[in-house]
């Protein structure tokens, strides 16, 4: 059904008169943005961005470097599926970063082995009974972790009307120095086999491949993501429509809450540790992506997609960087002014619609 | 059963100084239609926000289909039959038509998935177009976001939406007020329909001929309170602008003046 029209003055349904998804101006952005490095790399490095084999014939790409690329964002992804949410929904979370510090140290403490080398293992916090628990024990109490994290931002934003910048930047404080209070700052290591297979390897591309797909799912086909986006276009209308706002913005901040415990999973399973300063600007790098992404910081705007090109975009540029020999400190220079970026063209671009009006 | 659908009691609204409503004593019978007018801030709105449960009121009965309500929120009183244009549009901008037709109260398949439970886009569009067609509603493209439509064609959706779902009473809040002359054409004929059905109807607006076109009897409100009770037959323009401006007030609403 491309097309029905009614009898009554042309009442259609016609999806070829839909506006110009925004996400394909991201995917434009990245496109241009890799030719742009590739540009650079001749010109300074005499040699291909991307477009380098190495020698190998199997492929026109640079696996090694596109494996760095997706690796890289692929933590931080996860949490920006979360912020994605909650931009959406018209809010902010500050507090993700922090909630991957002391979600990876609990989460770690809960999935220690036994015997390190045929020695007890120095750094369990707990009795035998807590060592070589199965791997499903750490992960729920992780998911604990960033659900009462979560819940209770939700709960402050919802019901005492504190400004969501104001109630996770509380969070952000609050999860960082129970971080460090758990291990009273020492790191912890020797998780089991199971725990560390989690995020080996190229695994947390896998697992922000499957949630990026499971909440573009949601948001675009369930009624929490309807609600999600009539929340953040307009929470008056939301609410004399009858939406229950309160306890669905509870909701989308547990789950992001949620998406940052397992994004602290991921990341301890990976770096085969914890330490109190885990995820640090985590949240801030996240929000790049999504706003990169084309999700609009007042809401209603955005999606799943546009937040994983942005992220691919964030990754280009860092390892474009990189790929430059650009020092660290301009990295984060130019991070900072990509961002006011974004957000200044989504201004300029909600600005423009609203003068066509 | 009485004949009565909306009864208001003493119904009183203070914002902390303002006694933005005070003691109205309103009722309306099944198959009636009212209008209510009077001067910007007289208190319409408010009026209508005490009876829908989007504020709670300060003091006062409400009376709806014969029992005392007392809706903590705008959803209970659609659940029990009112259904209501408010005079700021309560449309999400950035959805759709379908979007906005059912907000709140989307169809839905897999209802055991709880917030996550799937929406059945295809009956909410296929409903969509057959309410549309219905009411005369006429907007080009049903999937453009209600950002991109005009100040007439977005009220048209707001109305299209309370007329689509069947109800015990409908309330519009200035239903016409950015219209043009067509799309008022097009409300006015909604309201015609909604009272051949027998749906009772309150009516907001500052448009004199409308109210006498389309309505049985007018209320005045004057600062806060009901200032006079008119039925059509016994009045007409002049003296309901008399009403309005404070030159006349009706006997029994003396204490009004
Ligand atoms: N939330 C509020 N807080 C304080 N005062 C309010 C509030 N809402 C309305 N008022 C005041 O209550 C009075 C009545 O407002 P109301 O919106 O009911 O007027 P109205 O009759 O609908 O006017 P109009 O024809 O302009 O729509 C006004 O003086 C208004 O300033
Ligand atoms: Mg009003």
């Amino acid at each position: 059904m491309a097309d029905t029209t009614h009898g009554t003055g042309g009442l259609t349904f016609d999806k070829s008169k839909r506006a110009w998804p925004n996400e394909i101006n991201v995917f434009g952005a990245l496109v241009l943005i890799v030719l742009i490095f590739e540009g650079l790399g001749f010109a300074l490095m005499g040699q291909s961005f991307l477009f380098d084999s190495n020698g190998r014939f199997d492929s026109i790409f640079n696996e090694q470097r596109l494996r760095i690329i997706i690796l890289q964002v692929a933590i931080i992804g996860i949490i920006a599926i979360g912020s994605t949410q909650v931009i959406i929904l018209g809010g902010i979370d500050l507090s993700p970063g922090s909630i991957v510090g002391v979600t990876a140290m609990v989460a770690m403490s809960f999935a220690q082995v036994a015997e390190v080398n045929g020695y007890p293992n120095p750094k369990a916090l707990f009795g035998p009974a807590f060592m070589d628990l199965p791997v499903i024990v750490p992960i729920v109490v992780a998911i604990l972790c960033g659900l009462a994290a979560g819940l209770v931002n939700g709960l402050l934003i919802a019901y005492t009307r504190i400004p969501p910048f104001i109630a996770t930047l509380g969070m952000m404080v609050a999860a960082r120095g129970a971080a460090k209070w758990w291990s009273k700052g020492q790191p912890i290591s020797f998780p089991t086999d199971s725990y560390a297979a989690i995020g080996a390897g190229m695994k947390p591309v896998i697992w922000f491949v499957l949630l990026a797909i499971l909440f573009h799912f949601i948001l675009k086909f369930t009624i929490y993501g309807k609600h999600t986006y009539a929340i953040g276009s307009n929470e008056d209308a939301a609410r004399m429509s009858g939406i229950s706002v309160d306890r669905h913005k509870v909701l989308v901040y547990t789950i992001a809450g949620i998406l940052a415990a397992f994004a602290a999973v991921v990341l301890s399973s990976k770096n085969l540790t914890a330490q109190a300063g885990m995820g640090v600007m985590y949240e801030l790098d996240a929000i790049a992506m999504t706003v990169i992404g084309g999700v609009s910081l007042s809401g209603g705007r955005g999606s799943i997609v546009g937040t994983v090109l942005g992220a691919l975009i964030f990754g280009v540029i860092i390892s474009g960087f990189t790929f430059l020999r650009l020092d660290a400190y301009y990295q984060e220079m130019v991070k900072g002014v990509i961002i006011v970026g974004a957000v200044v063209l989504d201004q300029w671009r909600q600005r423009r619609s609203a003068a066509r009006m | 059963m009485s004949d009565i659908i909306l009864e208001t009691r003493d119904l009183t609204k203070h914002y902390g100084g303002v006694h933005a409503l005070e003691g109205a004593n309103f009722t309306l019978r099944k198959g009636e239609h009212v209008a209510i007018m009077g001067d910007n801030g007289a208190g319409k709105s408010t009026f209508v926000r005490q009876i829908t449960g989007v504020e709670q009121r300060t003091r006062g009965e409400v009376i709806f289909d014969g029992k005392p309500v007392n809706f903590a929120g705008p959803l209970d009183a659609r659940e029990a039959g009112i259904e209501t244009v408010f005079q700021t549009l309560a449309l999400a901008d950035a959805l759709d038509v379908p979007d906005n037709l059912f907000l709140g109260r989307e169809k839905t398949k897999f209802d055991w998935l709880g917030p996550f439970r799937i929406l059945d886009y295809k009956s909410m569009r296929n409903d969509t177009l057959a309410a549309l067609t219905k009411t005369g509603v006429k907007i080009p493209n049903i999937r453009n976001t209600i950002q991109n439509m005009s100040g007439g064609q977005r009220q048209c959706v707001a109305i299209a939406r309370t007329a689509t779902f069947h109800s015990k009473l409908t309330i519009m809040d200035e239903p016409t007020a950015a219209l043009g002359v067509q799309e008022t054409a097009q409300v006015e004929n909604i309201i015609r329909t909604l009272k051949e059905q027998g749906e009772p109807l309150i009516l907001i607006s500052h448009n004199m001929r409308q109210v006498f076109d389309l309505v049985d009897r007018i209320v005045v409100f004057r600062r806060g309170r009901i200032c006079a009770n008119l039925r059509k037959e016994d009045t007409d323009g002049q003296d309901v602008v008399a009403y309005i401006t404070g030159a006349k007030t009706q006997p029994e609403y003396a204490d009004a003046a």
